[in-house]
């Protein structure tokens, strides 16, 4: 008997299905990058927590310039580095709502840092997540921020050289240091374990907003396979070998309490 | 009964911004306009209407928290001095793009670079011709006394909300530190009239998502987008308002706005005593700007005289609107210095009768 997609596709047998928060339009991200991914959980937890009403993102500058394009939601488009001002001043006006800043290494850790040392400081109630791939993808594969020490891209074609360069700055462990911070994890998107843990670690950013007691911050470590110049396969397992020991994953502060080394530590093992 | 008070300029735009209704200020001290955001911390208008007051961590802050208030559709102003407001061109220039409406000040003093504190108006270019990247402009509103600074804080509201534009007060240190006599007005909502369709406060099932975005990577489409800010500006321009001074007799003319207008009404009188035939037309709207009344007035004047704290800037949009009919000069003290009515005469003595 030959069998039809239709035939397959039946309410009983659907495991799965996509958000329909996530549009229909066909993502422009490299295949292998953490942005789609961290898309759809985004909007996945906003479709749970039924806020879709009430939750403004605010969109950077880099390849996740048109975030707006894929979530539906309502938009703004920052300059680059700006968005936790502007989320800053939609919070202000609209305490009751809840507001995302969306953002990449070089919008957030390099032109953005005072906006974002600042916004955090100040314990906007606010969920920021942070998209690191260690390089500018949107410009074509220039150094970031996150750059690792010896690290190829299109402006340290030799590497990185944290003598002359300076070295990659780990923005997250900066800013859990602030008191401003309520909670503040690092995560991953590129496996079925990781992705679950990054919603979770999302879905608390955003019902922490709730609670109104300072800013929720997830970094995303993500492949950038295309300014990597890496298959997305190859990407993600320099990735775990490589970046995951700069930026190790897991809970850095919670509830506004950082979180023991040794139970970092812990959480960082599989 | 009217609600008299002797303020600051700066103090009355702070509380014209709450009796406007606004909802919110956001700002970063620098002088000669800090006693705005001192001004609005110690009224605590958090208390009387609900307005938020932030203290931003720079001017790049301020004006994205600006923007980012504005995209919610609310009131929202922030007000600065010449080297703050060119750390705001950026966030104008989204804002423009964006189409998101909101209220900006430049109390202007001297530069380039830090400059000086002291009150300029060279600033000009940088408000009426974009200030920031690409092709824009702002609603510009020029005071000439500290009424007006009150006054025109609801009006450029108004003007912003109606045209889904920035609004800029041009104005500068000498209205912003000067007291006078101000009869305030009462306090108003702060909610708008206009159309709120296209806020960002999040996305009902009853429409689209709202993007407010400045980018579209389709040149063809930002082509299109540019026509119809253009379309929109072209508009704006029924939004002209000047005052004339003595102009129906007057055989000589100065263009003076702001502050300059103010020493130039002076200078007329003067003027005015040696049966000298001057008049003055004072531009409210430095953008959209009097071009036809300029223009007409120049088929009936000898000459004309723009007179400006700076040397020589928006002389250029006077000769446009002259168009060569009539020979336009410049007089103006400048770098923070301040012409005296004296000395507006003489310039014009010598430049216009005495060849």
């Amino acid at each position: 008997m030959k069998m039809e997609l239709s035939d397959i596709i039946k309410e009983e047998n659907i495991v799965y299905r996509r958000t329909p928060l996530m549009t229909d339009k066909i993502l422009s991200y490299c295949p292998g990058c953490g942005h789609g991914t961290t898309h759809r959980i985004i909007m996945e937890v906003i479709e749970e927590m039924g806020i879709q009403s009430q939750t403004v993102g605010v969109a950077p500058v880099g390849c996740s310039v048109l975030a707006y394009d894929f979530m539906d939601i309502d938009w703004i488009q920052a300059p680059h580095g700006r968005a936790p001002a502007v989320a800053t001043g939609l919070k202000r006006v609209m305490p009751e709502k809840f507001i995302l800043a969306y953002q990449g290494d070089g919008d957030l850790a390099a032109i953005g840092t005072g906006e974002t040392i600042h916004s955090c400081n100040r314990g906007e109630n606010i969920t920021v997540i942070f998209i690191n791939n260690g390089i500018y993808g949107m410009t074509g594969g220039q150094m970031a921020p996150t750059t690792l020490p010896g690290m190829v891209s299109s402006t340290s074609p030799y590497g990185r050289d944290v003598k002359t360069m300076g070295n990659p700055i780990k923005m997250t462990e900066l800013v859990a240091h602030l008191p401003g911070t309520y909670f503040v994890t690092r995560q991953a998107v590129h496996s079925p374990s990781a992705v679950r843990k990054a919603k979770k670690a999302i879905r608390k950013a955003f019902e922490n907003q709730k609670l109104n007691q300072g800013l929720s911050f997830v970094e995303v470590v993500s492949s950038c396979n295309s300014g990597w110049k890496m298959t997305p396969v190859k990407a993600n397992k320099w990735m775990e070998e490589n970046m995951f020991p700069f930026y190790p994953l897991g809970d850095i502060k919670v509830d506004g309490i950082m979180v023991k080394k040794e139970e970092s530590q812990k959480i960082q093992q599989p | 009964m009217k609600e008299l008070r002797l303020m600051k300029g700066n103090e009355a735009i702070a509380e014209a911004a709450i009796r406007a209704g606004a909802d919110a200020y956001f700002g970063y001290p620098i002088t000669p306009q800090s006693e705005v955001l001192e001004y609005l911390m110690a009224e605590k208008p958090y208390e009387r209407t609900g307005m938020v007051v932030l203290q931003a961590e720079s001017e790049l802050a301020a004006i994205n928290m600006v923007f980012g208030a504005g995209s919610a559709g609310r009131k929202a102003i922030t007000t600065s001095s010449s080297p703050g407001i060119s750390l705001f061109q950026e966030g104008i220039s989204y804002i423009a793009g964006a189409e998101v409406p909101c209220l900006i000040v430049n109390v202007v003093r001297g530069g380039p670079g830090l400059g000086t504190i002291q009150p300029s108006q060279a600033d000009y270019f940088q408000a009426t011709k974009g200030g920031g990247h690409g092709d824009y402009h702002l609603i510009v509103l020029a005071p000439a006394s500290v009424q007006e600074m009150s006054d025109f804080v609801p009006l450029g509201f108004e003007l912003a909300f109606k045209y889904r534009n920035p609004a800029l007060i041009l104005t500068d240190g000498l209205i912003g530190q000067m007291m006078e006599k101000v009869e305030l007005f009462e306090q108003m909502p702060r909610a708008t009239e206009f159309d709120q369709s296209w806020v960002a406060t999040g996305k009902t099932p009853d429409r689209e998502r709202n993007i407010l975005t400045s980018l579209d990577l389709d040149s063809a489409n930002m082509e299109k987008h540019n026509q119809a800010l253009q379309a929109k500006y072209k508009k704006m321009r029924q939004e002209v308002r000047f005052e004339k001074f003595l102009c129906d007799d007057a055989e000589y003319l100065i263009v003076a706005y702001g502050s300059s207008a103010r020493i130039s009404q002076k200078t007329v009188q003067l003027a005015r005593d040696k049966g000298i035939k001057l008049g003055l037309l004072r531009p409210i709207t430095l953008y959209p700007y009097p071009y036809e009344v300029i223009s007409d007035l120049a088929d009936q004047v000898k000459g004309i005289l723009s007179v400006e704290l700076s040397t020589g800037q928006m002389v250029e949009d006077v000769r446009l609107a002259v168009n060569g009919k009539k020979r336009v000069e410049h007089y103006g003290r400048f770098g923070g210095m301040i012409h005296s009515p004296v000395e507006v005469l003489e310039a014009f003595t010598e430049i216009f009768l005495n060849h």
